[in-house]
């Protein structure tokens, strides 16, 4: 997530017209500008509904519907902790508990130093090998407490790196 | 001589470091000089092995696992480039491993085998002979095929996927849809995501056909966006089946066109239910429209629409190729064909394992699963994704077909089976079933959106002894009018793990 460019009315309008042509383009739309910016600045939201001749209301209204879509800046990293049955049957609770503590943060929260977002997910369909993680768009499998602090101390010290 | 070696790409593997594993073999390779080159297979969903890596020798292809990145130099020392089976990884010719050779694989007979994003694999193991066929069929003649094979939905409601083409086909319009429900929500389940991961193009061809059949020239797949790998594997074959002609305005050369894409939905497990899932694809919230209209009469856009599951649709092309006659020669009473179930959870070997119907659960938990993952002893299994009823050991040899587990108060849903060991809390998995209706309820209706909310706070008090018999009484007479009450099979069945708690682990209400 880290180096991601500043949003600018500019930088929306261009990803609102490469997709507004598209029958249902709302959704496209907000994933193109989460993906580029990290999440859907408010100040979008008319944009948005000027450029698909829809009220502010809508556009608030599908933003706020679905937990993927953000609204502020997230840490550097999104670190999703699966939440669903498989993974609650191989400890995910347990899992969960140890990354609230040793993050000092609750779900949906960001770390003081603004590395890690802790956010909850339903399911990565790697139901088999329980319990999962996924860190931006990489999934790990049987974690751990002890390997999600080793997976948490990789994003941090990546994250430190002089390129 | 050029050793051809698999190491699989699917989200399975990579999560157990199956890139690493394929660097340090060609980092070994290079280092030793020895000709070799590796392929990016799909899974076979043997995932307790993954990564499954595997030797193609003149016997067939031999395999080894689970390998981690620092087995690779040893395993390559043991002789892995010769396909030299004398290492504790090795599993001699992987078509033998008795999980894999007693399945009945129709849909996933490909599945691991190939390159997933490779045409020249598919075409080799019969893919696009059934668009072939299709293509010298009329609409009706297609759709009688499919009704022929009896086909029901995969997704969860076993409707007939015959009938649910010939109300589209017979719907007038000048614009019809075809839409495949990708949103895999349910815990447990991974069928759709491996079939995206590991062959695509089945489910190109089979969305194809459907177009063909009841004359839509537009597909799209509504994709979770849970699912990153799947996401960029799909879209790496529709890229190329369009630059093959096996989309687009001229379909193997026919003058007949479809199109096709993939939208990404945005985390609302409510988007797996069809009517929300459309409305999500029109750009709204994901709310649960009225039935009817039936969407196969005004779907998407208002348009007749097709609405099948990954894995209803993953099967016509088989139907196509094979006839329908053939994959209803599987299954038993009006369950016909196979079914891919799902083993996760606390289990041993968990993976994939498609059977025809009619198998009973205890001989996938213990035949195929081979019991927990912990050792321990099993308690309960979850069946159907987080709607499912908990089923207790009395349950567990209900042969598994649609109308079995409708007799036992329980669902197949997608055919996802997650284990439990004896250290399960059932008071916090029926508290957990309700807490997950609050979190994903669309909210249109009162029963789901209010019901569950109150769920979880008579369960809080129930499992606190406060007024536990009448707290008891109160949540009975919730769930009942949940059940009776909801829009759909959200608020509906939000009840039936919890109901199958107070029914069957009892005890654990009461401590």
């Amino acid at each position: 997530m880290s180096g991601l460019p500043q949003w600018t009315p500019e930088l929306i309008q261009a990803e609102i017209d490469a997709l507004k042509h598209k029958p249902g383009a709302l959704l496209p739309i907000l994933h193109a500008i989460q993906d580029k910016f990290g999440y859907v600045p408010p100040e979008a939201v008319p944009q948005i509904g000027d450029a698909l001749q829809q009220t502010r209301a809508e556009v608030h209204g599908v933003i706020s519907f679905y937990h993927h879509f953000r609204t502020a800046a997230p840490g550097t990293h999104t670190l999703q902790i699966c939440r669903a049955e498989a993974c609650q049957s191989m400890g995910s609770r347990a899992l969960e508990a140890h990354a609230k503590a040793s993050l000092g943060v609750d779900y949906h929260g960001t770390t003081a130093d603004r590395e890690i977002t802790l956010e909850p997910v339903y399911c990565l369909g790697n139901c088999a090998c329980a319990p999962s993680v996924r860190i931006g768009d990489d999934i790990h499998g049987r974690v751990t407490p002890e390997k999600l602090d080793r997976l948490v101390s990789r994003m941090t010290t990546r994250a430190l790196e002089l390129k | 001589m050029t050793t051809r070696i698999f190491v699989p790409c699917d989200t399975t593997a990579l999560a157990m470091g199956a890139d690493t594993v394929a660097a340090e073999l060609a980092q070994q390779a290079r280092s030793r000089g020895a000709q070799v080159e590796i392929i990016r297979n799909g899974s076979r969903g043997l995932f307790w092995l993954e990564p499954l890596v595997e030797v193609e020798t003149p016997d067939g292809r031999i395999g080894f696992g689970p390998v981690e990145a620092d087995d690779v130099a040893a395993l390559v020392d043991a002789g892995l480039f010769e396909g030299n089976a004398q290492h504790p990884l090795a599993l001699g010719l992987v078509e033998e491993i008795p999980f894999l050779k007693n399945q009945q694989r129709l849909t996933f007979a490909r599945a691991g085998i190939t390159d997933p994003v490779s045409i020249e694999d598919y075409r080799a193991l019969d893919g696009f002979s059934g668009l072939e066929k299709a293509l010298q069929l009329d609409g009706q003649q297609i759709v009688d095929e499919i009704k022929a094979s009896g086909l029901r939905g995969r997704g969860g409601a076993a409707f007939p996927t015959g009938i649910k083409w010939q109300t589209v086909l017979n719907a007038p319009a000048e614009q019809k849809y075809i839409v495949c429900n990708a949103d895999e929500g349910d815990s447990g389940t991974f069928a759709d995501r491996m079939v995206m991961e590991c062959d695509p193009y089945m489910l190109i061809e089979g969305m194809a056909i459907a177009g063909l059949a009841v004359d839509a020239t537009q597909g799209y797949i509504y994709l979770r966006s849970e699912y990153p790998v799947a996401h960029r594997l799909m879209n790496q074959a529709i890229e190329r089946a369009y630059a093959a002609g096996y989309l687009g305005d001229n379909l193997m050369g026919s003058g007949k066109r479809f199109d096709l894409e993939v939208r990404l939905g945005a985390g609302a497990y409510i988007c797996g239910e069809e009517t929300s899932l459309l409305e999500s694809l029109e750009g709204k919230r994901g709310l649960v429209r009225a039935k009817p209209p039936l969407p196969a009469i005004v779907g998407l856009f208002g348009k007749p629409t097709v609405v099948n599951n990954v894995l209803s649709l993953a099967a016509v092309p088989f139907i196509m190729d094979k006839g329908g006659e053939t994959y209803a020669s599987y299954g038993m009473g009006r369950s016909l064909g196979t079914l891919p179930m799902q083993l996760a959870g606390n289990v041993k070997r968990g993976g994939l394992i498609e059977l025809a119907f009619g198998a009973t659960l205890r001989q996938l938990m213990e035949d195929f699963g081979g019991g927990t993952f912990s050792g321990r002893a099993l308690r309960a299994v979850q069946v159907g994704g987080p709607l499912g009823a908990y089923l207790p050991e009395s349950q567990w040899d209900t042969p598994l077909d649609y109308e079995s587990f409708a007799a036992v108060g329980a669902v197949l849903g997608h055919g996802g089976v997650v284990m439990f060991d004896d250290t399960v809390d059932m008071g916090e998995q029926a508290r957990f079933s309700m807490e997950f209706c609050v979190v994903e309820s669309c909210g249109k209706c009162t029963p789901c959106r209010i019901g569950s909310t109150r769920g979880v706070e008579v369960i809080d008090r129930i499992r606190a002894n406060d007024n536990r018999d009448a707290n008891l009484e109160l949540l009975a007479d919730l769930c009942d009018t949940m059940v009776d009450g909801s829009l759909c099979a959200m608020g509906g069945m939000t009840p039936f793990p919890v109901q199958s708690v107070m029914k069957h682990f009892p005890e654990d209400l009461q401590r």
